[in-house]
Order: C-alpha cells, then sequence, then structure tokens
C-alpha cells in the first residue's frame, strides 16, 4: 500500500512537470500580449510530429530531436503571427481575448485537417531505445524515459526564468507586461515584444509536444485535451509567474495521479476540469496569481 | 529645437487640442499651464507619440515625429515621465532604472549614466536593490525622472511632478528639474503649481480648453491679468 501511495505521488510530480511546460507557452503569451491562443495544444501537437519525423527519418535519439522542433515550432509561430495575431494587436483588451478565442479555435481545426493531410490519423509515438528502463528506489519505479523529461520540462521552466529575470529583453518583457505604455516611453517597441512572446510560446509549445510525443502519443485531434490542460494549470498557478506554473502544473499531476488511485483512472481527466470551475469561483486570479509579474 | 505646428488631437470622437502650436529652443525650461483637462497631457502625448495628431506637425531637430512610432521617439532624444510617475512597481529600483537606459545609445553609456542620476538621486542609491511598489510617493517620483534621464534625453517632458506630494516634497522636485535643465537638458514642465512653475521657466504656454491662449517669458505670464484672477488669487 505505502509503495503504491509513493508510486502515485511520483507519478503525479513527473506528470506534473510535464504539465506545467504545456502551460508555460500558452501562460507567456497570453501575460502578454492578452491573446488566448487556444490553438496553443495544436502548436503542441505540430512539435510532436517535428520530432516523430527527424526521429524516425534521422533515427537520432527522441530528446536530441527537440533543437529542430523548437526551429521548426518558432517559424510557425512567425507565420501564424504575422497572418493571423498582429492584426489583434492593437484591440482593446477584452475584445483581444474574446477575437484570438475564436480564431485560436478556427486556427486549431485548420492545423487539425493539416495534420491528418501530412501524417493520417493513426496514432504516432516515439519509443526510445532505452524506453523501457527505469530505476528502482525503494521499491518506486522511476522509468528513464519519465525521468528525462522531467529534466527537459525543469530546464526550459528554469531558462525561461532565467531569461526573463536575467538579459534585457527578459526585462523589456516584464515591463510591457506591468505597464505597456510606460515600456513604450523606455523605447521599448511593444509589438516587437508581442511578437516574441508569441514565437517564444510557440516554440515552449513544440518541446512540450516532443515530451508528449515520447511519453504517450499523439494524433491530429490531440491538441483540445492538452489546451484544456494547459488552461487548467494556467488558473491554478496565476499569470505572470512561472514559480506558479510549475505548482499549478505538479498540483494537476497530482490531483489526477491521486484520483485515479482512490476512485478509479476514469476520473482522472473529469477532476482536473472540476479543479479548474471551483478554482474560477473562489478564486479567479489563480492560487499563487498577483497582479503584477 | 522642438516646434508644434498647429496640432488638432482627439480621442475618438473628442477632440483634445485644436491647431496648438509651440516652440522650444535649446537649453529652455518651458511651462506648460492650464485648467484639468485643458489638453497639456494630451499635449505630452502627442510629442512622445503616444497618441497620433489627427492634423498639424511635430518636428524635433529635422525629424518630422508625427511620423514617428513612440519607441523611435524616445531614441530621437525626448524622454517622457508620465503623471504620477508609473514605475514599474515590481521590478527593482535598479532594473527599473537599467530599463530606462533600453535604446542602444544609451545602453552603451549606462555605467557612467547611472552615476550622473545617482549623484541627482542619492535615495536612489541607497534603494537600489527595494522593489519599486516598496517606494514613497517622492521616492516614486524621483525614480521616474531618474529613470527618463538614463535615456540621456535632450528634451525631459515631465507630466505633474509634484503632483500628490508633500509641501516640502514639492519644492525638493522643483530644485532637482531646474538643477537637471542647468545640466543642459532642455525641459517642458507640466504643473499645476503654477506660480512655482512660471517662477522657474524661462517661457511659458496657457493652455485652455484645448488652445493656446497666452505666451511669454514665465515673468510675463506671471503678470497676466487672466493668469492671477484664475489661478493665483
Amino acid at each position: 500500500m505505502l509503495e503504491s501511495v509513493s508510486q502515485t505521488l511520483i507519478l503525479g510530480v513527473l506528470v506534473g512537470a510535464l504539465y506545467a511546460l504545456v502551460a508555460l507557452g500558452l501562460s507567456l503569451v497570453f501575460g502578454v500580449t492578452k491573446f488566448l491562443n487556444v490553438a496553443h495544444g495544436e502548436l503542441l501537437m505540430f512539435g510532436g510530429y517535428a520530432s516523430f519525423w527527424v526521429f524516425s527519418l534521422l533515427g537520432l535519439d527522441p530528446f536530441l530531436t527537440i533543437p529542430t522542433t523548437l526551429i521548426g515550432l518558432t517559424l510557425i509561430g512567425a507565420i501564424l503571427y504575422q497572418l493571423v495575431f498582429v492584426r489583434m494587436v492593437k484591440l482593446p483588451e477584452e475584445a483581444k481575448i474574446k477575437n484570438t478565442l475564436l480564431v485560436g479555435f478556427g486556427l486549431s481545426v485548420i492545423l487539425q485537417n493539416l495534420a491528418l493531410r501530412f501524417w493520417s490519423a493513426d496514432d504516432r509515438g516515439i519509443t526510445a531505445s532505452y524506453s523501457s528502463m527505469a530505476f528502482t528506489v525503494l521499491g518506486v519505479r522511476l522509468p528513464l524515459v519519465r525521468l528525462a523529461s522531467l529534466l527537459t520540462a525543469l530546464v526550459f521552466l528554469l531558462a525561461l526564468h532565467l531569461f526573463l529575470r536575467k538579459t534585457y529583453t527578459g526585462k523589456a518583457i516584464r515591463a510591457t507586461v506591468q505597464d505597456w505604455e510606460a515600456a513604450t516611453l523606455m523605447g521599448i517597441d511593444i509589438h516587437r515584444v508581442y511578437f516574441l512572446a508569441f514565437v517564444l510560446g510557440a516554440a515552449l509549445a513544440g518541446v512540450a509536444g516532443t515530451l508528449v510525443a515520447v511519453n504517450y502519443s499523439i494524433e491530429p485531434s490531440m491538441g483540445l485535451n492538452w489546451t484544456l490542460k494547459a488552461l487548467i494549470v494556467m488558473v491554478l498557478g496565476g499569470l505572470g509567474s512561472i514559480t506558479g506554473t510549475l505548482v499549478g502544473g505538479l498540483l494537476l499531476g497530482l490531483t489526477e495521479s491521486i484520483t485515479s488511485l482512490l476512485l478509479s483512472s476514469n476520473y482522472r481527466e473529469v477532476v482536473g476540469l472540476v479543479l479548474f470551475v471551483l478554482i474560477l469561483i473562489f478564486r479567479p486570479q489563480g492560487l499563487f496569481g498577483t497582479k503584477e509579474g | 529645437m522642438l516646434s508644434l505646428q498647429g496640432i488638432d488631437a482627439s480621442y475618438q470622437d473628442i477632440q483634445a487640442l485644436w491647431g496648438v502650436s509651440m516652440e522650444i529652443q535649446e537649453g529652455e525650461l518651458v511651462a506648460l499651464i492650464g485648467p484639468n483637462g485643458a489638453g497639456k497631457t494630451t499635449t505630452l502625448r502627442v510629442i512622445s507619440g503616444l497618441l497620433k495628431p489627427s492634423g498639424g506637425a511635430v518636428r524635433f531637430l529635422s525629424h518630422d515625429l508625427h511620423r514617428e512610432p513612440a519607441h523611435r521617439i524616445v531614441a530621437l532624444g525626448i524622454s517622457q515621465v508620465p503623471e504620477s510617475g508609473r514605475v514599474f512597481t515590481g521590478m527593482s529600483v535598479l532594473e527599473n532604472l537599467e530599463l530606462g537606459a533600453f535604446i542602444s545609445s544609451a545602453r552603451r553609456e549606462r555605467s557612467a549614466t547611472l552615476k550622473w542620476v545617482f549623484g541627482i538621486f542619492p535615495r536612489l542609491e541607497e534603494r537600489a536593490g527595494q522593489m519599486a511598489g516598496t517606494l514613497s510617493g517622492g521616492e516614486r517620483q524621483m525614480l521616474a525622472i531618474g529613470r527618463a534621464l538614463m535615456a540621456k534625453p535632450k528634451l525631459l517632458m515631465l507630466d505633474e511632478p509634484s503632483f500628490g506630494l508633500a509641501p516640502i516634497l514639492v519644492d525638493q522636485t522643483f530644485e532637482m528639474v531646474a538643477k537637471i535643465n542647468q545640466q543642459g537638458v532642455t525641459v517642458l514642465l507640466v504643473e499645476q503649481n503654477i506660480r512655482a512653475a512660471l517662477e522657474m521657466a524661462t517661457r511659458a504656454y496657457l493652455l485652455e480648453n484645448g488652445r493656446i491662449v497666452g505666451q511669454g517669458s514665465g515673468k510675463e505670464l506671471l503678470s497676466f491679468e487672466s493668469v492671477r484672477s484664475a489661478y493665483l488669487a
């Protein structure tokens, strides 16, 4: 019993870190631009396929496909921004959220159909040569692929954190979040900040897609499920805080794994949505959310 | 150095400025005074590019500012301290100052400029690591001015720097502004504290209902009957 409890908790943490990475891009984009890009899950799906491609064509280690996926999704993000999202930059905040929600929904349908054409509806997965390897510590099984995914997620969370804290560009992004007009008066071109945040968000969705392809599987209609996970984590963690995103991801991962232990894995997906609704009713700024970044 | 020629400006359907013309020569301290809602802040927003005029022209050292985006105008040498400072409260004092030197020309001289700003506002050096949101009102105003100076502007525009400050801080703020001007920075000062502003200014403009209704040296405007009865009585 004790072992299955600790196994459950460990699995919750491993999955939770992945959820945090899934939400990171969406949260960054929403925090900076107030674009609610519900096609985030489709960007993640494209990231998964990008890695799958490189993995099966070149036979690279799954985790070494990350650089090409980052480049690919950066390009896709840049194209989507210039074609579509740039037109919504000047709208007032509320109209921005509503319009990007609608546009993102349309985009997700288009991207899904593109994926169907390119890769068919089959489930694909990336199976590393070491995918069955695991460490056993005090009776708890720690699969190697999961551990590597945890490490990858943490590296990207930390990298974004340091980028926003330590670099000039990162500080310009934070300044824009706090007061875009004052940021403009510093000589910051907020259109470039928006573009950068959006493209970074797409690249982060891409890496998350790689990890999903390695740990689960990918198929063209997977996006919505992951957009929902990202939204739940974003609401749990509050906006504008990377620590909040990490904690939100871990909370969701743990809640899901504890639910499947205590009730049944059938309820796993539901419990996140229940949590989502409860938070929105009782603490709409998120568990750790503040108004300032 | 700066000239506004017949500027019209509107917020949606409401016209806020009607044919406003002004001149500022290098080294001057020009005050822009007038009652609430006269269009003083709007004038500053037009110069800094946050609001594009619907008519007229803004020229600054041979550049047509009304055609430039706001972030480029900072790089051309104009910094604005917005009303109530608008410092980045979630960032440290030092980070605020660093962001003031965001434009590439200022970034190269950042450490020298920082010394200069700390020389003018020693309090900011003491508080360098502190979050800007924890500063007092007077300190925030200092930070807002210091942040604008970090861009090494040729023209500094201040929007009511004394607003909401205790009387002793108001005097200090005006001394600071005079000192900055003496160090070679041209200043455009918008103020509610009209007597102090006019006593300090080389020249001044009086704005009412979106139109310039008086101009002259600070002393001349102080003696205007309309100014005396409306603002100094």
